[in-house]
C-alpha cells in the first residue's frame, strides 16, 4: 500500500509534459461504468463491450501503432470515490476518460475534467444541460441528449399514432425521469396542443411495486402511456402492467425498452412503441450486413451471453470518438503523435462510427447521432419481442440549435413539424 | 512531553505537510477531515449513550444550505457560504432537537432515521428545486473575495479543513469535561440523577445535540464545497450508517478517534473500490466486523492499550 | 373522490401492506426478543427473493408443473432462516449481546454490507423476473380494473394466517412461550432457567425464514435486481419503530396504515408517496413515544 502511495504522489508531482511528443508505450483511457448499483444493468455489459473493441483495436495495431489500455472506475461506489478515482487515475497518466453513465455523475465529472485539463468523452449520459449551461474545452459527447432522444419519441409517436386523446406519464423520480418528460410534454403541447394529459406520475427510483399506479391508469384508460423508465423499474412497471391487462388497452412509449426486451421476454407484447437512446439495436436494420457489425455481435453474445444493448452501441462511439480523433490529429500533425491541444483541435467537426450510423461533434461538442425507434412484435423465433416498423431519423433535425435551450427550442416547434422530418423505415 | 502525545503531534505534522509530500493524497484527506468533523458529532452523541440513525440529516441540511446560498447569491463568498450552510445545520438540529430530545435509545435513534428518510424524500421529490437525485452544483467559491485556481482552492480547503479539525475536536474535547458535558455524560450511566439533581434531562440532551448537528454540518458542508456538488445521497441512511461505523472504528467516544478513523476509512474504501472492483463493500463489511469483534475500542482503544503497555502501567480508560 | 376510487385504493393499500407486514414481522420479532435492531434483514428478504426465483427456474426447467412455484417459496424461506439465518446468529451475533447497542447494530451493518456483495457475486447485476406463481393464478376484476389474484387474495390471506399463526404460537406453544418471557423479561427469564441462547436461536431462525418468506412472496410481482434489500429495510424500520418494541400486532396495524397511506397517496398527491411511511412514524411517535402498542417502560433507578 505505502509503495503504491508513494507512486501516486509521485505520479501527481510530475509536471505535465509539453515537448514535441514521442509515441508512447500505449495510450491510457479511463472509462467510468456502473459495476455496482441499479444502473450496472447498463454498466457491465458496456464494461464487456469496451474490453471487446479495445482487444479488437491492439489487435489491428493500436491506434497509430500505440495499443490502448483500459481502466475502469466503478459508479456504483458513491460521488466521493468516484471524483477521488477519477482524479487518482488522470493523475497517473490518463490519456482519455470516458464518463459517465449518470447525468449526476456527468455533471460533477465535467468541471472536473475541465480543472484537471483533461480530454472527457461523455459517452452515455443524456442530460441535455451539460452543454446547455456551461461552455466546456474538454468535455465531449459521442451520442445524442436527453432532447433528441424525446424528440425522436414524439415524432414515432406522432406519426404511427396520429389520432391519440389523452397520455399519462410513469417515469422514474430522478432527474432523468424528469428531465425527459419536461422535453417530451413539451414537444406535445407544442405539436398536439389538443392531447390531454391525464395522469403524472413519478414513483421513487427503485421502485419495487406499481400496483396503485396501474390501477389507476386503469381507471383512467389513457390512450397512450410514456414512461422513460430502464432497468428494473422498467421491467417491473412492464411486467405488472401486461399481467393486469393495461398493455391491451393502452399504447406503451418506451423510449429506453430496447435494453430491456430480452429480459422482458413474452412480457411485452406487440404493438408498442420502443426505442434504444440512438440508432441502436442488435438487428440494426442498415448495419446487420456489414462483415464488423456481425463480428463484434458475435463476440459480445459469446462473451456475455446476452444482444447487445444501447450502452454497447454508446461505448463503441466513444471508443471510435477516440480513435478518430487520434488519427485526425496525427494526420494534421504529419504523421506523428499528437498533444492533447490537436486531440482537442481535431475533435471540432470530427466523425467517427461505432455501430450506428456515423455521428459527428457539433461546435459546442455535442454529438449528433441518429434515432432509432421501432414497434414490438412477438412471435418471431426468439423467446422476446423484437422490432418491426422501424424508423431512423437524421439525428440533426431533432437536435437543438447551439446556443438555445432545449425545453424551450422544443416549445417552439410547429403542428406539422413532423412531415418535415428525413426517416427512413424499416418493416422489420 | 511522553509518547502518548508525542505521536499525535507528530501525525498531525505529517499531516499538515501532506500537501508537499504527498499530493495525491491531499483531496482524499480533505474528504476524510471533512467526514471526521462529521463523525466527531455522532461520538458526542454516543459519550451520552444514544446512537442517531440519521445524522447525515445535518451533513446534507448544510451542504444544501451552501448550495442554495450559491444559487441565490452568485459569487457569495467561501465564508458566506460556510456560514450560512453552518447556520442551516444549527437551525435544524435545534428545531429537530426539539422533537427528538425526550427519546431514548432505539426510538432515538429511529426518529432520527425517520427526519433524515424524509428529508431525503424532500430532496428527491423537489427536482425543481433541489435538482432530484442528481443535486445541485457548488460552483467554486471566492475566498476572502480572491478568486482561485482548483490547485490553490483545494489547497486551502486541505489546511481550512485541518484548522477546523483540531479546533473543533479541541472544542468538544474541552465541551466533554465542562460541566455541560459532564452533566450531558451522566445521560449515559444514570439519566435519572439527573433528573434528582434538578436539570431537564430534555435540556441536557439539547445541548449536545446541537453541538452534534453543528459538527455534522461543519463536515456538511465542506464535503460539498470540496466535492462542487451535494446529492440527496448525502441525506440517506447508509450514510448515517457509515458515520456510526467510522465512529466505533476510530473508538467510539474518543474525538481524535473520530479523524483517524475517518481517514482510514476513506482510504480502505477508495483502495477498496479501485483494487477490489465491486466487492468493495464486501472488504469494508468484514473489515467492520473484524474490529467489533477483536478490537471493539475501535483504533482509539488499540492505541490507548499500545501506549499502556509501552508506559509499562495501566491508566485508568474511558 | 368517488366510491368506486376510494375502494380501488382500499384493494390496493391492502395488497402492499400485506407484503409490508410479512416482511416487518420478522424484525418485529429478532428485535422484540433479543433487542437488536438487525439491519441485514433486508439482505435476508432479497436473498430469499432471489433464491425463490433461482429455485422455481430450476424446477420448471427441470419439467415440473408450473404449480411447484408455491413449495419452492417455502423451501426458499426455510433455506434462508436455517442456512443463513442460523450460522449468523451462531457464529457472530452471539458474540455481542453484552456489547453496547451501536456494535450490535454495526455488526448486522457489517453482515448487510457483506450479503449485498455475495447477492451480486451470486445472481449477478441483471434484473430477474421469475412471475410463474404470479401469472398462474390469473387477474381478478373489479370495477373495470384488473388486480392479479396474487396480490389482492393470496398476500393478504397469507398476512392473516401468519399473524394468527405468529399468536398461536407465541401463546399458545411452550417454544413461543418462552421467547415470549423472553421478551418480557431477559434476565427474569434466565433466572427461572429458560436458555436463552436456544431461544435467541430459535428466534432469530424465525425472523430471518420470515424475511426470507417476505422476499420470496414479493419476488413474482417484482424484478429481483441489486439493492431492494436496502430500501425494504427502511420500510421495516418505519414499521417497527411505530409499532412499538416487539409488538406483532402494532406491526400489523402499522403496515396497515402505510399501506393504506401510500395508496390513497397515489390517488390523491402521488408527490408524496415516498413520504407516508416516515410521516406516519414520526407522527405516532410524537403522540405515543413508545409505539402504538408499546407500553412505557419501568425506570430503572
Amino acid at each position: 500500500m505505502k509503495k503504491l502511495l508513494m507512486a501516486t504522489a509521485a505520479c501527481a508531482l510530475l509536471p505535465f509534459a509539453a515537448f514535441a511528443q514521442d509515441k508512447p508505450e500505449k495510450l491510457q483511457i479511463g472509462v467510468t461504468s456502473f459495476l455496482t448499483g441499479p444502473a450496472s444493468v447498463f454498466g457491465v455489459p458496456a464494461k464487456a463491450a469496451a474490453e471487446i473493441l479495445a482487444e479488437d483495436i491492439n489487435a489491428a495495431g493500436g491506434i497509430q501503432g500505440v495499443p490502448v489500455e483500459l481502466t475502469f472506475i466503478d459508479e456504483g461506489a458513491g460521488t466521493e470515490v468516484l471524483t477521488t478515482e477519477y482524479r487518482r487515475i488522470v493523475e497517473s497518466g490518463a490519456d482519455v476518460m470516458l464518463a459517465a453513465i449518470s447525468s449526476g455523475n456527468c455533471k460533477t465529472l465535467a468541471p472536473l475534467a475541465e480543472d484537471l485539463k483533461v480530454i472527457n468523452i461523455m459517452w452515455d449520459c443524456g442530460t441535455q444541460k451539460i452543454f446547455e449551461e456551461d461552455d466546456y474545452n474538454y468535455v465531449f459527447r459521442s451520442g445524442a441528449h436527453a432532447g433528441t432522444e424525446m424528440l425522436a419519441a414524439v415524432a414515432y409517436l406522432l406519426k404511427t399514432k396520429p389520432d391519440f386523446k389523452t397520455i399519462a406519464v410513469v417515469n422514474q423520480d430522478y432527474a432523468w425521469g424528469r428531465d425527459s418528460w419536461d422535453i417530451f410534454s413539451a414537444a406535445l403541447t407544442a405539436l398536439r396542443p389538443d392531447v390531454e394529459v391525464v395522469g403524472e406520475f413519478f414513483p421513487k427510483f427503485g421502485s419495487a411495486d406499481f400496483s396503485t399506479e396501474i390501477s389507476r391508469l386503469q381507471a383512467l384508460q389513457p390512450d397512450v402511456i410514456l414512461s422513460t423508465s430502464w432497468g428494473g423499474d422498467l421491467d417491473t412497471f412492464v411486467q405488472q402492467a401486461s399481467q393486469r391487462g393495461l398493455t391491451n388497452n393502452s399504447t406503451f412509449v418506451l423510449p429506453l425498452a430496447e435494453s430491456s426486451l430480452e429480459r422482458l421476454g413474452s412480457a411485452l407484447p406487440s404493438g408498442h412503441i420502443v426505442g434504444a437512446r440512438g440508432d441502436h439495436y442488435w438487428d440494426h436494420p442498415e448495419r446487420r450486413d456489414d462483415a464488423d457489425f456481425q463480428a463484434f455481435m458475435a463476440k459480445f453474445e459469446e462473451k456475455t451471453g446476452a444482444k447487445a444493448i444501447y450502452p454497447v452501441f454508446h461505448m463503441s462511439q466513444g471508443m471510435a470518438a477516440i480513435q478518430a480523433a487520434y488519427d485526425a490529429a496525427a494526420a494534421a500533425n504529419g504523421g506523428d503523435w499528437p498533444n492533447e491541444d490537436q486531440v482537442i483541435a481535431a475533435m471540432a467537426g470530427l466523425e467517427f462510427q461505432g455501430l450506428g450510423r456515423p455521428v459527428t461533434l457539433r461546435e459546442d461538442h455535442q454529438g449528433i447521432e441518429a434515432q432509432l425507434m421501432g414497434t414490438s412484435v412477438q412471435g418471431g423465433e426468439l423467446p422476446f419481442a423484437t422490432l418491426e416498423n422501424m424508423m431512423i431519423f437524421d439525428g440533426a433535425e431533432l437536435t437543438t440549435p447551439v446556443g438555445q435551450e432545449s425545453v424551450a427550442w422544443v416549445g417552439t416547434l410547429q403542428p406539422g413539424w413532423v412531415d418535415t422530418l428525413t426517416v427512413e423505415t424499416f418493416e422489420n | 512531553m511522553t509518547i502518548r502525545t508525542l505521536i499525535p503531534a507528530i501525525l498531525l505534522l505529517l499531516l499538515a505537510l501532506v500537501p508537499f509530500g504527498a499530493q495525491g493524497l491531499q483531496v482524499l484527506l480533505t474528504l476524510a477531515l471533512a467526514k471526521g468533523i462529521a463523525v466527531m458529532g455522532i461520538t458526542v452523541l454516543l459519550r451520552s449513550g444514544q446512537v442517531s440513525f440519521g445524522h447525515a440529516l445535518f451533513f446534507a441540511i448544510a451542504a444544501y444550505g451552501g448550495a442554495f446560498t450559491l444559487m441565490l447569491m452568485p459569487g457569495a463568498d467561501l465564508i458566506v457560504v460556510f456560514l450560512l450552510g453552518l447556520f442551516a445545520a444549527v437551525l435544524s438540529g435545534v428545531l429537530v432537537g426539539l422533537f427528538v430530545a425526550r427519546y431514548r435509545f432505539i426510538f432515538f435513534a429511529m426518529l432520527n432515521l425517520a427526519f433524515s428518510m424524509i428529508f431525503w424524500s424532500i430532496l428527491e421529490k423537489f427536482y425543481h428545486y433541489t435538482g432530484g437525485a442528481d443535486g445541485m452544483r457548488l460552483p467554486r467559491p471566492t475566498v476572502f473575495w480572491i478568486e482561485m485556481e482548483r490547485g490553490t482552492y483545494e489547497l486551502f480547503m486541505f489546511y481550512f479543513a485541518l484548522v477546523l479539525a483540531i479546533g473543533l475536536g479541541w472544542f468538544s474535547m474541552r465541551w466533554l469535561e465542562s460541566p455541560a458535558g459532564q452533566l450531558f455524560r451522566t445521560l449515559k450511566t444514570n439519566e435519572t440523577r439527573l433528573q434528582y439533581l434538578g436539570m431537564s434531562p430534555q435540556r441536557v440532551m439539547m445541548n449536545g445535540y446541537v453541538l452534534s448537528a453543528m459538527l455534522c454540518g461543519t463536515g456538511g458542508i465542506l464535503m460539498g464545497l470540496v466535492q462542487g456538488v451535494v446529492t440527496p445521497e448525502y441525506a440517506y441512511w447508509i450514510r448515517s450508517g457509515e458515520m456510526v461505523f467510522i465512529a466505533v472504528l476510530g473508538g467510539a467516544g474518543s474525538v481524535p478517534g473520530a479523524l483517524v478513523g475517518a481517514a482510514i476509512y476513506e482510504i480502505v474504501r477508495t483502495y477498496a473500490s479501485a483494487f477490489a472492483g465491486d466487492v468493495w463493500q464486501m472488504v469494508l463489511g468484514t473489515f467492520l466486523l473484524i474490529i467489533i469483534l477483536f478490537a471493539p475500542g475501535g483504533i482509539a482503544g488499540i492505541y490507548n492499550s499500545l501506549m499502556d503497555r509501552i508506559a509499562g502501567k495501566k491508566e485508568d480508560g474511558e | 373522490m368517488n366510491l368506486t376510487l376510494f375502494l380501488l385504493a382500499l384493494f390496493d393499500g391492502i395488497a402492499y401492506a400485506a407484503l409490508v407486514f410479512i416482511v416487518a414481522v420478522g424484525l418485529t420479532l429478532i428485535f422484540g426478543v433479543m433487542r437488536i435492531l438487525n439491519v441485514a434483514h433486508g439482505s435476508l428478504y432479497a436473498m430469499g427473493a432471489y433464491l425463490t426465483a433461482s429455485l422455481t427456474t430450476f424446477v420448471l426447467a427441470a419439467g415440473l408443473p408450473p404449480v411447484f412455484a408455491f413449495p419452492c417459496m417455502l423451501v426458499s424461506a426455510v433455506l434462508i432462516g436455517v442456512v443463513l439465518g442460523g450460522p449468523l446468529e451462531w457464529l457472530l451475533l452471539r458474540r455481542i449481546y453484552h456489547k453496547p447497542e451501536v456494535l450490535q447494530l454495526l455488526v448486522t451493518f457489517a453482515i448487510f454490507m457483506i450479503l449485498e456483495d455475495v447477492q451480486r457475486l451470486i445472481w449477478g447485476t441483471q434484473p430477474i423476473f421469475q412471475s410463474t406463481a404470479l401469472q398462474l393464478m390469473g387477474n381478478v376484476r373489479a370495477f373495470s380494473v384488473n388486480y392479479t389474484v396474487y396480490q389482492l387474495i393470496l398476500l393478504p390471506v397469507v398476512a392473516i394466517a401468519l399473524l394468527v399463526g405468529l399468536r398461536f404460537f407465541l401463546r399458545r406453544t411452550v417454544a413461543g412461550k418462552l421467547i415470549l418471557a423472553t421478551t418480557e423479561d431477559r434476565e427474569a427469564a434466565q433466572a427461572i432457567g429458560i436458555d436463552a441462547d436456544k431461544v435467541f436461536l430459535l428466534t432469530f431462525i424465525v425472523g430471518a425464514g420470515l424475511a426470507g418468506l417476505g422476499g420470496a412472496l414479493a419476488s413474482p410481482t417484482t424484478s429481483i435486481l441489486p439493492g431492494i434489500g436496502a430500501d425494504m429495510i427502511v420500510l421495516s424500520f418505519a414499521v417497527v419503530a411505530t409499532a412499538g418494541l416487539g409488538q406483532i400486532e402494532g406491526a400489523a396495524l402499522t403496515a396497515l396504515l402505510i399501506g393504506l397511506g401510500r395508496s390513497f397517496a397515489v390517488y390523491v398527491w402521488p408527490e408524496t408517496q415516498v413520504l407516508v411511511p416516515y410521516l406516519i412514524m414520526v407522527a405516532v411517535l410524537l403522540v405515543r413515544p413508545e409505539g402504538l402498542f408499546g407500553s412505557p417502560s419501568a425506570r430503572k433507578i
